[in-house]
């Protein structure tokens, strides 16, 4: 028993280590931090949080931000549904395997190697633009790079993946049988989804929908390099707070709202489930 | 809809279709990359002007290409350096965080797992502003009140290094849980029963077993530090990692080298994900 305890402690202690003086701490002080004025004096103030609901240009971008999350993470939802059903249920899982390997490589590659990508593809002489034109469908480029139309393709590309594979995990699960059953029955296949497909699916929906809702929000460099002028992502205002105008304290405001409404549409998305966050990482 | 059922033509030709225009919209980035980084002319995009390897090569004041740019190795350099030791502190402990979880039950052992999975729902956004604020902040009190002057805790090589393996951590510990969910505790009982401290029976026999899952999870964390922009931009001292030196060429300078870099790494990926695909098939 007490060389058991000595493993124990041998397991714990790095574990801790970690935990404390990684995650526990830093975000104790990005609170506190939050709550102190920003020439230093040693007191606690709600100065940075007033500054934030006074001035619209910060309230406003934090609706922005938040409402432009929600919306990309629907239509990821939308736009992978198909793709994760088609790789699970439609075609042999050797094809499958061979379109997961398409499907991981933009991941691996990373965000700001294919972000860069849309850079060139979207651009008045970019490739997409130069080839329409070189085709004769369009004579002017259209205004595609620097808009909320890149901005949206670009979130949208880096997160759409990470709703996919949850989806798939559940409906690994479902029995063709049930599908043929209905089939048989004579539902359509519009009924089959509604009735069987997607409600099998939901913790993965469920999951995929809160992990892309995070990326989303807290992304940097899609809203920073593809948008326009026009598209502020809160993240923008955290950033220019740290590296451009040294408030930090007030970026820890920021951070902190960040923050809480990252946490509180995870919550609220687990509770309307009844999941437990245990589960999203599987 | 499923292959067992019938379906109209419109249906199935409809969907492949789609399937087609979404892996189209996959690829298309990196097709246009790697094209273009063989293009002769000094604009990142079209028109294509002919084939040229100066974007690798060259050395001149008008071109300079991926090799002969010091800025760009010394960059990929400090990556490769971060990238190496943050998926081996993630691992070690990673691992450990997962044999303690998996094997142990002990007072608090939900809310340290919440804090060890935290990571995941966490922008990394966030969690680079708070470890810059808790590391200046430690290392303010520490210079202050006992006038030590410690370079860890200011922004440099070494807090990426710290910052990047807190959510690798998680990672490591994720994919190692996976596979110790299938161990066969016999095993450890039966090196225990053989008189096997509980380190040794670890040490010898579940560790042996975890190791393709370890080193998975090692690749994982590299390709993870190697790429990641959120968390490090805001720990970096003077030496940018490659993904910060990119971000800002793009911002600001941008000229075909970009497309070589890119590709690069669009090939190497490749290689080796297609690689490690066909490992999984021989065994």
């Amino acid at each position: 028993m007490q060389d058991n305890k000595k493993a124990f402690y041998f397991l714990l202690i790095p574990v801790l280590l970690w935990l404390v003086m990684l995650i526990i701490l830093p975000h104790v002080d990005l609170f506190f931090s939050s709550f102190k004025p920003n020439s230093g004096e040693d007191t606690y103030t709600l100065e940075n949080y007033l500054i934030f609901f006074q001035d619209k240009i910060y309230w406003s971008t934090f609706l922005y931000t938040t409402a432009y999350a929600i919306g990309v993470t629907l239509l990821a939802f939308i736009v992978s549904f198909p793709v994760a059903f088609y790789l699970v249920k439609v075609i042999s899982p050797k094809h499958a395997a061979f379109l997961m390997l398409m499907l991981l490589i933009p991941l691996w590659i990373g965000e700001l190697v294919t972000i860069y990508g849309w850079v060139i593809l979207l651009g008045d002489k970019g490739a997409i633009n130069e080839s329409l034109i070189f085709l004769g469908i369009i004579d002017t480029p259209i205004t595609m790079l620097y808009t909320n139309f890149s901005m949206i393709i670009g979130l949208l590309y880096m997160s759409m993946l990470f709703m996919i594979i949850p989806i798939m995990t559940t409906l690994e699960s479902l029995d063709d049988a049930q599908i043929e059953a209905a089939s048989d029955l004579g539902a359509s296949k519009f009924t089959i989804f509604k009735s069987i497909v997607i409600p099998h699916s939901m913790p993965g929906i469920i999951n995929g929908s809160i992990i892309v809702f995070m990326l989303v929000i807290g992304d940097y460099l899609a809203p920073n390099i593809l948008g326009g002028k026009s598209s502020l992502w809160f993240t923008e205002q955290i950033y220019n707070q740290f590296l451009s105008t040294f408030n930090w304290n007030q970026g820890a405001a920021f951070g902190f709202l960040l923050l809480i409404i990252s946490s509180a549409t995870i919550w609220a998305a687990l509770r309307l489930s009844g999941q437990k966050l245990e589960k999203v990482e599987n | 809809m499923i292959q067992s059922l019938p379906n109209s033509p419109v249906y199935k030709y409809g969907y492949r279709l789609y399937i087609a225009l979404f892996f189209a919209f996959l690829l298309l980035p990196l097709i246009a990359i790697s094209v273009l980084a063989f293009n002769d002319t000094t604009s990142i995009t079209l028109p294509w002007k002919g084939f040229t390897l100066d974007w690798f090569f060259a050395d001149t004041t008008a071109r300079k290409g991926l090799f002969s740019d010091a800025d760009l190795l010394q960059s990929i350099w400090i990556s490769l350096q971060t990238a190496f030791l943050m998926a081996g502190l993630s691992t070690v402990v990673g691992t450990i965080a997962a044999l303690l979880f998996e094997q142990y039950n002990f007072r608090f052992k939900n809310l340290l797992y919440f804090f060890a999975i935290a990571p995941l729902v966490i922008p990394g956004v966030i969690l680079g502003i708070s470890i810059l604020l808790g590391s200046t902040y430690v290392g303010g009190i520490l210079d202050t009140k006992f006038g030590i002057d410690l370079e860890i805790f200011g922004p440099g090589f070494w807090l990426v290094v710290l910052g990047q393996f807190s959510f690798g951590a998680t990672y490591v510990m994720l994919l190692v849980a996976a596979r110790l969910k299938k161990f066969d505790f016999a095993l450890e009982e039966a090196a225990l029963s053989l008189k096997a401290s509980r380190l040794e029976s670890i040490w010898y026999i579940t560790i042996p077993f975890l190791k393709p899952a370890i080193i998975g999870a090692f690749v994982v964390a590299f390709l993870m530090s190697f790429a990641n922009f959120n968390t490090t931009i805001f720990l970096i001292g003077s030496d940018p990692t490659l993904p910060v030196d990119l971000y800002s060429r793009i911002k600001f300078s941008s000229t075909p080298v970009l497309n070589a870099v890119s590709f690069m790494i669009i090939l190497i990926i490749t290689i080796v994900a297609t690689a490690s695909v066909f490992i999984k098939k021989k065994k």
